[in-house]
């Protein structure tokens, strides 16, 4: 077991498996498919992402360095909470992006019935670490404990 | 952060709990990046990225309608990206039907949104709204709060605006409001270089594939380009515009790039100068060899590589009126070396409305249309993006697009080539 600090963006607790990608998220080609054909799981549609591809993101931990691509990032990830296929929680490695912090903001704010901890600047160290199917446990001060 | 009274009344509630929540918003963002102050959005325009009537966005037009219901709508008119549909674009039963009926379904919805919101006027819809047809070129030192990555990078690099690289919705929460948060590429400090590239190449680089490599090398940081001027020339005339908003486009999509200074060209260049640069600055040297690294070493993702073509598109970002013009020369003369009357590939070159119309009234027009080639406003990135497109053999000389889509990238005068005479995907 191991515990990693990091800086809340949208604060919240939670416990959750994790999926992982250590390379950048590209949120639209990765929730397109949830977006849009009703895949309730969320699986990775990304085919450029061999870590996520293929894999459930509805309801994990994810973990990654940042989030790529496309500047409707934000939406794209405000939307997937609105219809309730978004992670349990989004734990970055690095300091957040702009995209991916506009979406968890948007949904911290604007979606009263939802919750997504969003944890950023957890260092490389964290990412080298957890691995898929660990549990992960988000606290409200955004320390991450993984094991 | 420190907020003005004004600020901090918006914020507590007084003109609405609609208005607290956009400024609640704002400041939360700029938290994030250590904004210490909210500053007034002075552009007289705002552009928004979020064109598309798409189906599975409904959150995002429920909320533009909690946006209007209190009358919080932008206090700025606006332009928006472009439209995903376009009847001229060749597409199957099945691509229409499916666009139609079942991705774009809520695009008239949408669009009486926008024009609820601030939209400048109905055909206001181009990534490229700083074109002189257009009406919505920022000035130097105006603040923005744009999201499109292309227009973002163009305003800040080329016109000298300010603007970070936003998210959608956070682009009209901005001009809602009229306050963005005072961080990034709005300060001096975070629009110094901390990249200088050297241009060694032994001819004029295509615009595509330079912005691609720098976009890929120095991702969000801001570059210096050294040794550009030499092909460029130290004037932003239409030319050189033209190549820049290609440039741009391929740093900000290959990579997260914002800004980007041109030495003896670009407005802050010219000013500051080598100032501009950070402290240990990194270097990378771009010659012709590592233009044709970058090239080859771009995935091919079409499952048949050898593919006959089936579409080309020209335009992502939308072509100018000067490129539309020069374009009509080229494939005129492509087409009659290779003793072709009309294109042997779809060709489809994009451009913003106003910029079509006012082609029309030119003499290229009738000679481009003579040669097959078909005009439109659309928006190549939303045509492709779905799975019956992405099957389809389309190429493009858009390094965005072949980011974005399965489209094959090819350079100027590869592409010239095969729309003229015909080719493999090879």
């Amino acid at each position: 077991m191991r515990e990693f600090q990091g800086r809340v963006i949208a604060a919240g607790k939670v416990t959750a498996e994790a999926v992982v990608s250590h390379e950048g998220l590209n949120t639209l080609a990765s929730f397109q498919k949830a977006l849009q054909f009703g895949d309730k799981t969320a699986t990775c549609g990304d085919q450029n992402n061999p870590d996520l591809y293929g894999k459930q993101m509805a309801g994990k931990a994810l973990c990654l360095p940042q989030t790529i691509g496309s500047t409707t990032g934000g939406l794209v990830l405000y939307c997937a909470c609105s219809m309730n296929r978004q992670p349990a929680c989004m734990l970055f490695s690095k300091p957040i992006d702009s995209l991916a912090a506009a979406g968890a903001i948007l949904a911290d704010v604007w979606l009263d019935n939802v919750t997504m901890p969003v944890i950023d600047n957890l260092g490389e160290e964290f990412l080298d670490y957890v691995k898929d199917g660990m549990t992960i446990t988000v606290s409200e001060t955004g320390l991450v404990t993984v094991e | 952060m420190i907020l003005t009274q004004e600020q901090q009344a918006i914020l507590d509630g007084q003109q609405g709990e609609t208005l607290a929540r956009v400024m609640k918003t704002l400041i939360r963002y700029g938290e994030v990046f250590g904004a210490e102050k909210m500053v007034p959005v002075t552009g007289k325009h705002n552009h928004l990225v979020t064109s598309f009537g798409l189906k599975a966005l409904g959150p995002v037009y429920a909320l533009m309608e909690q946006l209007i219901e209190a009358g919080n709508v932008s206090r700025q008119t606006f332009s928006v990206d472009p439209r995903p549909l376009d009847k001229k674009v060749p597409a199957n039963f099945l691509q229409n039907f499916i666009f139609q009926n079942f991705m774009y379904s809520r695009q008239d919805y949408y669009e009486e949104q926008l024009g609820k919101l601030g939209l400048m006027d109905k055909d206001a819809f181009t990534c490229t709204c700083y074109m002189d047809e257009v009406g919505n070129k920022p000035r130097k030192g105006d603040v923005l709060s744009w999201a499109e990555s292309s227009a973002v990078v163009y305003a800040n690099s080329v016109l000298g605006a300010r603007c970070n690289r936003n998210s959608g919705i956070m682009d009209i929460m901005g001009s809602v409001v009229g306050y963005v948060p005072y961080f990034g590429l709005l300060t001096d400090e975070g629009r110094r270089a901390t990249w200088v590239i050297e241009i060694k190449t032994t001819k004029k680089p295509e615009a595509q594939l330079l912005g691609s490599a720098i976009g890929m090398k120095v991702m969000e940081e801001v570059p210096y380009i050294i040794g550009l001027d030499k092909w460029l020339g130290t004037e932003l005339d239409d030319a050189t515009c033209t190549y820049l908003k290609d440039f741009g486009a391929a740093t900000a999509s290959n990579g997260a790039v914002g800004l980007y200074h041109i030495e003896n060209l670009t407005p802050e260049a010219v000013e500051q100068g080598r100032d501009l640069l950070a402290e240990n600055v990194q270097t990378y040297v771009i010659d012709d060899a590592e233009l044709e690294r970058v090239y080859r070493n771009y995935p091919v993702i079409w499952k048949n590589p050898d593919a006959t073509p089936k579409l080309c598109f020209m335009g992502c970002p939308h072509m100018s009126l000067q490129q539309l013009k020069d374009w009509t020369d080229k494939v005129e003369a492509g087409l009659a070396a290779a003793g072709n009357k009309k294109v042997k590939i779809p060709t489809v070159f994009t451009a913003a409305p106003a910029v079509l119309a006012e082609f029309e009234k030119t003499e290229y027009a009738a000679r481009l249309k003579a040669t097959g080639v078909i005009t439109s406003y659309i928006c190549p990135l939303m045509y492709m993006n779905n799975p019956l497109s992405g099957k389809m053999p389309v190429i493009t000389s858009s390094n965005k697009l072949r980011t974005y889509t399965t489209a094959k990238y090819y350079t100027d005068d590869e592409i010239l080539e095969q729309i003229t005479k015909g080719g493999s995907g090879k």
